[in-house]
Formats: structure tokens, C-alpha cells, sequence
């Protein structure tokens, strides 16, 4: 009961800031509205026992990515009035769109027979993590860390001053 | 303990709202958090179906952690370019920016 509670209790805090982030009309609250939907989905992470990975959650997208947006928004903040149109004018088709994905989505996932398998996560989850990226994984590890290295530079010098 | 459908609910949700997010807002910043949402509803189906299908195979948390790497690449450069763009030609706004516009 105390889980389904939780998972309740986690999904709103969720749902609820991803409204908050595409409805309110100044960016900067949505950036606030974007920590605490990302807060929510790292406590869906803890309910699904995956405690690293909420971990991960939390350094990467509220302590790096959330900051950066918000960095982005002060940066070319005296732009936005926050009397000028925040959506463009296919709003309505846009909601529409996204109205019938979820509809679509929902009747697929109540309709399929998902193959669950009551099984226990296994006690060393990040031992076996660190092992499969330098064994199974290590192809893509390397080409993450490029990608990462490229990326770095990349922005750096898109964004430098000419 | 939840059923695995509720999680794929909530992540079918959160999908939805950034899909709105990116297909209706003007500002580049905001569709690129609605781009983040989408990313985050990602991961949370992957991580939903490592845990109710198969526990011991850890490729499910792998792929949801290549794809945090790739989202923080993703927000790097994308908010670099936004950067570019405002200082080139003083807007975030993605209507105005229509150079490639045939």
C-alpha cells in the first residue's frame, strides 16, 4: 500500500511540474517547473530500485542540464516580454497531437500482455553496471565519451565570441 | 507492489506533455526543456521494463544511462546554438529564425 502511495504521491510531483513546464508563460518558472518534474521521475527511479541511476538522475539533469537551461534563459532573458505570446498560433493542433498520442498510447499499453517476470534486482546492480561497460559495452562507452568530448568542444566554440 | 502499465501510463504522460511543449511553444529554450521531458519519459520506460522483465540483464539501465549522456550532449550544444543564434540575430524566438525557409 505504502508503495502505491509513493508511486502516487512521485508520478504527480512528475505530471504535474511537466504541466507546469509547458504551460506557464515565463520561462524561468518552467525551468523551475522542469527541476521538480526531474525530482519526481528520480523518485520513480528509487520505487523501481533503481537507486544509481536516481542518483545519476539528480547530478546530471537538476544539478547540470536544469542549471544549464537556466543559464541559457538569463542569458537572453530582457528578449522575452512576459506580456508577448509564449505558444505560436498551432497550439490547438499541437495539444490535439499530443491529446491522441497519449489516447493511442494508453489503449496499446492497457491492450498488450506485458512478459513481466517476478524477479528480485540482483544485489551488486553496480558492480554489474561498471562490468558491462568495460566488457560488453565498451564499444559504445568509448563512443559516448567521444561524443561527450565533441560535444564539449562543440559548444564551446559555437557559442565563443567572434 | 505497482503494476508495470501504471509506469508506462505515467511515461506515456510525461511524453505527451513534452511533445506539447515542443510543438507549441515559440521560444528554442522551451523546446528544448520539452525535448528534456521527452528524453527523461524515455528513460523511465526503459528502466520500468529492466525492472518488471528481466531484472538480472542490465542493458536496460545501460541504455537509459547512454541516453542521459546523450541529453546532456544534446542540451550542451543545443543551448550553444541558441546562444549563437540570439547574439547573431538578437532572438530565441523560432519564428523569426527562418533562414533556411525555401
Amino acid at each position: 500500500m505504502g508503495m502505491q502511495i509513493a508511486f502516487f504521491l512521485f508520478s504527480l510531483i512528475a505530471i504535474v511540474g511537466a504541466i507546469l513546464v509547458v504551460t506557464t508563460k515565463r520561462l524561468f518558472h518552467s525551468a523551475l517547473a522542469l527541476v521538480l518534474s526531474f525530482v519526481g521521475v528520480a523518485g520513480l527511479y528509487i520505487l523501481l530500485e533503481a537507486e544509481f541511476l536516481a542518483a545519476l538522475q539528480i547530478l546530471i539533469y537538476v544539478g547540470a542540464i536544469a542549471i544549464l537551461i537556466l543559464f541559457a534563459i538569463m542569458l537572453t532573458r530582457h528578449l522575452m516580454d512576459p506580456k508577448a505570446r509564449a505558444f505560436n498560433e498551432q497550439w490547438w493542433v499541437a495539444a490535439l497531437v499530443a491529446g491522441f498520442l497519449f489516447l493511442v498510447l494508453m489503449a496499446m499499453i492497457l491492450r498488450v500482455p506485458w512478459p513481466i517476470k517476478a524477479a528480485a534486482v540482483p544485489e551488486n546492480v553496480i558492480e554489474g553496471l561498471g562490468s558491462s561497460f568495460v566488457g560488453e559495452y565498451l564499444v559504445p562507452f568509448e563512443v559516448a565519451s567521444v561524443l561527450l568530448m565533441a560535444a564539449l568542444i562543440g559548444a564551446i566554440i559555437i557559442a565563443r565570441e567572434r | 507492489m505497482v503494476p508495470l502499465s501504471w509506469y508506462l501510463l505515467v511515461a506515456a504522460a510525461l511524453f505527451c506533455i513534452g511533445l506539447y511543449g515542443v510543438l507549441a511553444r515559440r521560444n528554442a529554450i522551451g523546446i528544448l526543456m520539452g525535448v528534456e521531458l521527452m528524453l527523461n519519459a524515455v528513460n523511465l520506460n526503459l528502466v520500468a521494463f529492466w525492472r518488471y522483465v528481466n531484472p538480472s540483464d542490465l542493458s536496460g539501465l545501460v541504455f537509459a544511462i547512454f541516453v542521459i549522456a546523450v541529453a546532456a550532449a544534446e542540451a550542451a550544444v543545443g543551448l550553444a546554438i541558441i546562444i549563437s543564434i540570439y547574439r547573431n540575430r538578437d532572438t530565441v524566438n523560432v519564428e523569426e529564425v527562418d533562414l533556411m525557409r525555401g
